[in-house]
């Protein structure tokens, strides 16, 4: 579904990611995992066009995306939830999921997923007219969730939906990303919680310095002695 | 106990969209006292002892209420592309002028080598271009919006403060090409200093204005004002509004949800021109000329203090900010300055301090009341309810909600 293939990007003439390529199929949660720096949120970045590519390709669905603006990325079906959420703070928790809904015209398939992320997210019902700028950071994690799946996309790009909550949220979050990927969409999970990420993912890469050092099946790579001791701490 | 308290309270006040009806009352009450007002003055004023109205000659002169009018139109405009979409814009001026202009090419003896005539009620036997007025209105927003998207299309791919800059440079460009519009290789575009004038009054219903109908120009130039307001809260309640507070919230949030960052930003500095258009052809007929000293980079900077003086992105406010400002630079101010110089027996030239006494108003508002006099709800909210979304900011304050229920 998608692929990427050995994509570099510089901030200027530092080389953030040096050649990367990888693959997500249909119906899969693949997590790319690595420690600060590593180039996670850049692939990301690179692949929702926010960042233009120094070389490589990206290709999504046979059409080639890289060098598209990040709405026409978004058009194509590509919904991001960003690092550090990005709410719109000052409006309703109720206009944001109308944002991320923002492309479509079909009315009832936008009420239907309406239901559908209030239904994952009671908190979010409950706080329906809140600005979402009062939240909680977990509750705003849960909105910028939500609010990447009204666009009703084919893959949902999650960036670090754990960074800054407790351990009960962080439970919760990943349970809910399953259910989201039981439901039919695809997901590219980009995590620093390696642990909570491969519990959840079907495969995995693990990013160090730009480069992809490791890749493989996620369970394989939870009992892999290398990650044990480079990301899980033990 | 009192985040239970508090939980509870915001649940069991849900505010619902009241917005609609509350727009509906200052609808009205826009309405009701544009027509108080013309009532007023055309019929109760011409009535009343001498003394009275003299007073209403000193303090609230009509052409001062279609002059505020036109600032009205003008800051609305800006309050589009400062206030919606939250793009800083300190050469509004321009679009004032190229407006301005558009009324003395078409709707005057400027261009003598022609002799155009069309639904204008001057006279035929003049040479020049003469137009409908309300047809140069058109023309004039057309001639705007095209310039602002040449100069938006450049420019607006810069951030806030490098984008301000840009607009304050083309706020300085266009003025000095009128001044200096003489002789573009023999052509004549401005008149240079000289200005253009007269301007041709507006035709109405085969009646020719002349420049004491100021009642006439009144209900035009509120009627336009209409416009704006009905154009800026349909906008507002619209996809391409909703477009543009995401921008001015959160740019690249706003691109993730697949809003098209550069059409939408070029649309709200469009519409923002067309208003200063249509506030330029209106000023023209107005004063009855164009002249190209009078567009001064402070005309922009009066703008801007109307807008955020009044209440930024609050049409409501914004109204009543120029509306306030206007009538004190145009009238409060000398008629005060008059006042008191009678009464102590002093000398003093009000008018001249003028922009001392708009930069302490300022200082004031941005100490005591950031979010102007009628501001709009949702900066008012993020303006004094920071306290309280701090700390429920606090992932443990989520925690133990939870655990409370």
């Amino acid at each position: 579904m998608l692929k990427v293939e050995n994509v570099q990007v510089s901030y200027g003439n530092i080389k953030a990611i040096k050649g990367i390529s990888l693959e997500v199929n249909k119906g899969e949660i693949v997590t790319l995992i690595g420690s600060n720096g590593a180039g996670k949120s850049t692939t990301l970045r690179a692949i929702s066009g926010l960042l233009k590519l120094k070389s490589g390709s990206i290709t999504f669905e046979g059409q080639r995306i890289d060098g598209k603006e990040g709405h026409e990325i978004v058009a194509k079906g590509i919904c991001q939830s960003p690092e550090g959420r990005r709410i719109f703070p000052r409006m309703s928790v109720s206009e944001n999921l109308d944002l991320g809904a923002f492309l479509r015209n079909d009315k009832d398939g936008i009420a239907a997923d309406r239901e559908r992320v209030l239904e994952l997210f009671p908190r979010l019902a409950e706080r329906i007219t809140q600005k979402a700028g009062t939240m909680s950071g977990g509750e705003q994690q849960m909105l910028a969730v939500g609010r990447a799946l009204m666009g009703n996309p084919t893959l949902l790009l999650l960036d670090e939906p754990s960074m800054g909550l407790a351990p009960v949220l962080v439970d919760m979050i990943f349970e809910t990303i399953t259910k989201i990927n039981e439901q039919g969409t695809t997901i590219l999970l980009v995590e620093q919680n390696a642990l909570a990420a491969l519990s959840v993912a079907n495969r995995a890469y693990v990013l160090e310095s730009g480069n992809i050092k490791l890749s493989g099946n996620a369970k394989d790579l939870l009992n892999d002695p290398a990650v044990t001791k480079a990301y899980l701490g033990g | 106990m009192t985040i239970i308290s508090r939980l509870s309270r915001k649940q069991s006040t849900p505010k619902k969209r009241k917005a609609p009806a509350s727009q509906r009352t200052w609808s009205i009450g826009f309405l009701t006292m544009a027509v108080v007002i013309y009532i007023f003055y055309t019929y109760i004023v011409p009535h009343t002892p001498d003394g009275f109205q003299s007073q209403i000659q000193t303090w609230f002169p009509p052409s001062a209420l279609n002059e505020a009018l036109v600032w009205v139109i003008a800051a609305l405009g800006l309050n589009i592309v400062v206030g919606y979409a939250g793009l800083l814009d300190l050469g509004f001026v321009a679009f004032w002028a190229i407006g301005g202009y558009t009324a003395g090419w078409f709707m005057s003896g400027f261009f003598n080598q022609w002799n155009i005539h069309f639904g204008s009620e001057s006279a035929k036997v003049i040479p020049g271009i003469h137009l409908s007025f309300w047809i140069v209105l058109l023309l004039g927003a057309l001639i705007c919006a095209f310039f602002g998207i040449l100069i938006g299309a450049p420019t607006l791919r810069l951030k806030s403060d490098y984008l301000a800059i840009v607009t304050l440079g083309f706020g300085e460009i266009i003025p000095q090409i009128f001044v200096n519009g003489e002789n573009i290789r023999g052509f004549n575009l401005s008149n240079g200093t000289k200005g253009i004038s007269p301007v041709d009054s507006i035709g109405i219903f085969g009646k020719r204005l002349g420049p004491f109908d100021l009642n006439y120009k009144y209900m035009i130039f509120v009627f336009m004002a209409a416009f704006m307001v009905f154009i800026s809260l349909r906008l507002r309640s619209g996809r391409l509004g909703r477009a543009w507070l995401a921008i001015r919230e959160d740019e690249l949030a706003a691109s993730m949800m697949g809003i098209p960052l550069m059409k939408t930003k070029l649309s709200a500095y469009a519409v923002g021109a067309i208003s200063g258009g249509l506030a330029g052809v209106a000023y023209a007929t107005h004063v009855n000329g164009i002249f190209a000293e009078r567009f001064q980079f402070s005309i922009s900077i009066i703008l801007l203090a109307m807008v955020v003086l009044g209440g930024m992105g609050n049409v409501w406010g914004v109204m009543v900010g120029a509306l306030l400002i206007a009538w004190v630079n145009s009238t409060g101010l000398p008629a005060l300055g008059n006042e008191i110089n009678s009464t102590f027996h002093t000398n003093i030239n009000f008018p001249s301090y003028t922009f001392l006494i708009f930069g302490a108003l300022l200082i004031l508002m941005m100490l005591f009341r950031r979010e102007g006099i009628l501001p709009e709800s949702r900066l008012k909210m993020i303006l004094h309810e920071t306290d309280e979304s701090d700390d429920n900011e606090e992932p443990h304050d989520f925690i133990s909600e939870e655990e409370a229920l």
